[in-house]
This record gives C-alpha cells, structure tokens and sequence, in this order.
C-alpha cells in the first residue's frame, strides 16, 4: 500500500511544480498523508487478527487447539477442510446459501429499480409514507416475528425451499436497495430521460438501454449490500428450512456434539464462508470507490 | 433537489417492492398483533384478555434494565464506531492498488455469518487459547469474559466495534469520493488547515451518508441476538442480556407467546419512534439546501 502510494504522490507534485519547493501546508499535507497510512496499517493489523486466529485454528487438531496458546499450527492438517469437501450436507450448504443468496439479489434489484425511480423522478399519493414504511420493516424484531414467519410460509407450501428464504430476506434488502438506488438515481438530470423520450424512445426501452448503463455502479453497490446482509443472516434462514435448503451457518452449529465442540472444523466452515463475499467485493471495488459518488447514499 | 412531477401511475413502479415487502412483513405483523392480546395455550385453546400483556410488560423491571442496557449499548457502539469509521476512511488510500486492496480487507469483518462471529470471540477472547485473553492478562489485567460482568460487556462492545466500524468507513469512504476534486483545490489555495478542510467540506458533505449509516447501526445494534448469545449466553448474570435475548427467552423459553408478542410490538414501536426522529431530521436537511 504504502509502496505504491508514493510514486503516484510523487508524480503529481512533480507536473504540478518543476521545483520541489513545497509550502508549509503542503508538508503538512504529506505528513499528515504518511500518518493516515501508518494509522491504516494498523488498524488492518487488528481488523485481521482475529480472522488469522480463525485460520491458525482451521489447520489445528482439536487437541491443539484446546491445549494451548500457539501461533502457528504445530501439526498442519487439512483434515477439517477435506471433512467439508467430503461431506454432502456439509458443502450443500454453502450451494444452498449461495443459491438463496443470488435469488434475494436478483429479485431485490428487479423490483427495487422500478420503485426507485417513481421514487426518484415522481411525486404520488403517500410516496413519503411508502418510503419511511419500508424502511421501518428493517426494524421488527426478528425473535417473536419467526413464528409467524414460519405459519405463513407453511400454509403457502414455501416451507424449505431456497425461495421461502430469498423473499423472507427481502424484507430488509429490499428497503435497503431501494434507498440506495433512488440516491444514485436521483444524481442522474431529468433532462437525460427527457431528450430520450423525444427522440421516441419508449419507457422500457430507455430504462434499460439509456438508464440502466448509468446507474451501473449504484447497481454493483447495491448488489454487495444486499450479498452481505443475506448472507450473513441466520435467524430466518435457520427456521425457515429443514433439509433441503438448509444454509451453511446453521450447518455450522451441528459441530457442537456430546463430545464438545468441533472446533476445527468450525474454524474450518468459517474460513470458507468468508471467501464467497471476497469474490463479491473483488468485483464491485470499483463501483464502490466511485460508486456513492452520484447521489444521497 | 430537483422538482418532481405528480404523477399517480409511479404507484405501478413501486407495486411489486409492496406486494414483496407486504407479504413477508404485514401478514405476520397482524398475527403478532392478534397474540398480543390473546392467552394461548395451544393453537386451539385462546382467550381474548384485552391489553393484559401490554400492561405486564411496561411494568416489568427485568425489562426495564434490559432496556436500559440496550441504549447504553447502542449508544456507546455509535459514539465508538462513528468516529472510528471517518477516520478509517479518511485514511483509506484513493487510487490504485492500494485503494482495492485496503477496501477488501475492511469489509472482511461484515462478510462473516453473525454466529462465526460469535465464535471466533469466544476462542479469542479466552485466555488459555486465545491471543486477545492471553494479551490483556499479559498486560497484567485479569481478564475473563464468562466470569467478569465488566470484561463481558467490554468484550461485546469491542466484538461489535471489530464487526461494525468498517460499515461505517465503507459508506463514509463513498460519501468522500462525492467531493469534487474543485473544492480541495480552492482549500489549497486557500491554505486551509487540515481541520478546517475536514470540519467545512469533508464533514458537511458526509453528513447524509453519516445519517443513514448511524440509522442502519442503530436499529441493527438495537436488534442484537447472535453474536452476544453466542459469546456469553447473555452472562454472567444477565449483565450482556439485551432486548432480543429477553425476548428470546420468553417466546421460545418459556413459550409465553401473548406477553412475547406484546413485548415485541413495544419493542418495536420503541424502535419506531427514534428512527422516525432521524428520518424527519435527514428529510429537513435536504429541505435547507
């Protein structure tokens, strides 16, 4: 990080300025600069050393792991990692995840886009009420709201199925997208949907050929948010599957048995649970960076 | 803010988030609602007892302490994880590698399931095994999360810091790259202190994303379950027991459906009311502009 910081820091002051002649602010500026990135470092240093602890822990034995403290595994294993590949229910789990997972972002994109921009480009009766509902759906508490959950889902025969999961996960990705989505959307001028309709484009026609392309990395930036809050959820998954569509983080609390924890191949299923939402975040990097930067969010 | 036009047809638009979202959230709204004034002792055996409940929940202390424990917490994680989060993004590199990279290893933490997390503080935290406990007894601080009620709340507060802040940074991070670069440019040539560009164009310019991200933890750490269940079991004591705990214990422990639900619908409202309180603020902010 810090290595390729410099050249790039280096450069600009360069063609801004032949003469390296710097005022106070700007020494200022660049040292206060180097002070971010050490401040940075660390911070990373101890964001990571808690996940380093998770994987020390996937390579240990068990006995390892409950005899003492170490920082490296002394008896390397993949043991707990081939336990997962081998095991059907195990790695179902995470296909059972990642399959409800995609099915909440596809359907919370698909309804969100049109809703935010009534949102975003029309005035309606109860458009500011319809708003702040939505949002109020994030705040029930899921505790009491799980038996209900599972009632309803039963008496429409959805009961464990990778779908009943997706849509009980919309009731708090879907405000979420819609919000942030009437904000980038919001950033884009009237006049663009205006001199297309003009030119005789028809509503669908330009929604998905003209706005969609603009809007694109509020599309990413929504997409990861939505991943990431489905994905780490367990309460409503857990109820309301059984074996079929059971995800991965309920899976995971089958390690506790008679004998105590399986503490390795927790580590183990946790570690591999991270890696999906890495890929995630690898291919909206960029759409966060400059992502936010038209609108409210 | 750009003026819009009245037009009654957008509600087809927002048809298809409404039917989604009513499905999942008012069908079982109304049949808490319908427990929460209902004695039920099995689907078939129910007697109507009017605001019962209601009045049973207001006056009972242990969750009266349970809430206050609930405020305390979630304020004390805002005032930790918001400054933490700006200055986090402050910090965070903006172009090149650098820039990618720093952002995938922020976001790590909010990519692991809620029980995971739990967990990994659990090993973490012990001081036999784990490199947290063993550091802070090091340091010579006897510390024991299952044992102490202290080093247990500090421990939650610090799992949830870990867990959080880097929302926080990743909105903010994205609020920052708003700025057009013209506004720094004239800060120079103005010779504007650090503080002072942080305090009249950073700030000001995050103030919205701030707002919704302090929204989302508030109602997120208001609703708190896995993690300090996992962790602590809401020990020792009940001194890490927060509102979905007691809630927990009561619908699923002890099967009180009708004061649960009672419970869960103040639970609620409570939620309700500060929320609303930030969305008026956020909607007269815009106004001003």
């Amino acid at each position: 990080m810090t290595s390729s910081s410099t050249p790039i820091s280096a450069k600009r002051t360069a063609t801004k300025e032949q003469a390296p002649v710097y005022s106070r602010a700007e020494r200022k500026a660049r040292n206060a600069n180097t002070r971010g990135r050490v401040g940075l470092v660390l911070y990373v240093i101890v964001l990571l050393l808690p996940i380093y602890w998770l994987v020390n822990m996937s390579f240990k034995t068990n006995t390892e792991i409950l005899s003492g403290l170490s920082f490296f595994p002394a008896d390397f294993t993949f043991d707990n990692y081939a336990k997962i590949f081998s095991d059907s229910t195990w790695y179902m789990g995470y296909v059972n995840s990642i399959l409800y997972v995609s099915m909440n972002m596809v359907i919370s994109l698909l309804v969100a886009l049109p809703a935010a921009y009534a949102f975003s480009r029309y005035r309606f009766i109860g458009d500011k009420h319809m708003f702040f509902w939505l949002l109020s759906n994030r705040m029930a508490p899921p505790a009491v709201f799980l038996l209900p959950f599972f009632q309803l889902y039963s008496s429409v025969g959805l009961f464990d199925t990778h779908i009943a999961v997706a849509l009980a996960h919309c009731i708090f990705t879907v405000p979420l997208a819609v919000w942030i989505l009437e904000g980038f959307m919001s950033g884009v001028p009237r006049e663009i949907d205006e001199t297309a309709y003009i030119d005789g484009y028809s509503f669908p026609k330009f929604f998905v050929r003209i706005f969609i392309p603009l809007i694109r990395s509020g599309i990413g930036v929504t997409a990861f948010f939505c991943f990431m809050f489905s994905w780490v959820e367990l309460l409503l998954a857990r109820t309301l599957t059984s074996v079929d569509a059971k995800p991965i983080a309920a899976i995971m609390t089958r390690t506790v048995s008679a004998s105590g924890m399986d503490w390795g191949l927790l580590a183990a299923a946790g570690v591999l649970t991270i890696l999906p939402g890495m890929l995630v975040i690898y291919f909206v990097r960029n759409h966060v960076a400059k992502g936010f930067a038209l609108g409210r969010v | 803010m750009q003026t819009k036009v009245e037009n009654n047809k957008a509600w087809f638009l927002v048809m298809p988030v409404f039917l989604i979202v009513a499905f999942s959230a008012i069908i079982p709204l109304m049949t808490v609602v319908n427990y929460s004034v209902q004695d039920i002792f099995d689907p078939y055996t129910r007697y109507f007892v009017g605001t019962e409940w209601f009045k049973q929940v207001m006056l009972d202390s242990r969750l009266h302490e349970a809430l206050l424990r609930q405020f305390i917490y979630s304020f004390t994680i805002l005032a930790i994880e918001v400054p933490l989060g700006i200055c986090v993004a402050l910090m965070m590199p903006t172009k090149g590698r650098g820039a990618s990279v720093a952002l995938i290893l922020v976001a790590i933490p909010l990519l692991i399931p809620w029980n995971v997390v739990g967990t990994i503080w659990q090993i973490f935290g012990r001081a036999d095994i784990g490199l947290f406990g063993a550091f802070m007894n090091g340091l010579g601080i006897d510390y024991n999360y299952s044992s102490n009620p202290t080093d247990a709340w500090f421990t939650v507060v610090l799992m949830d810091v870990w867990h959080w802040t880097p929302l926080i940074a990743l909105l903010c991070y994205s609020g920052l790259r708003a700025i057009p670069e013209v506004y720094y440019q004239a800060a120079r040539i103005d010779q504007a202190s650090r503080w002072a560009v942080f305090r009249y164009i950073q700030l000001p310019k995050l103030a919205n994303v701030l707002v919704i991200g302090m929204l989302l933890r508030f109602m997120d750490s208001f609703m708190i379950y896995t993690e300090p269940f996992v962790l602590t079991g809401g020990g020792p004591g009940s001194s890490t027991t927060f509102l979905s705990q007691s809630l927990v214990q009561q619908a699923i422990g002890q099967f009180d459906l009708g004061p649960a639900a009672a419970f869960s619908l103040v639970y609620f409202l409570i939620i309700l009311l500060v929320c609303w309180v930030f969305y008026t603020t956020i909607m007269n902010m815009q106004k001003d502009k």
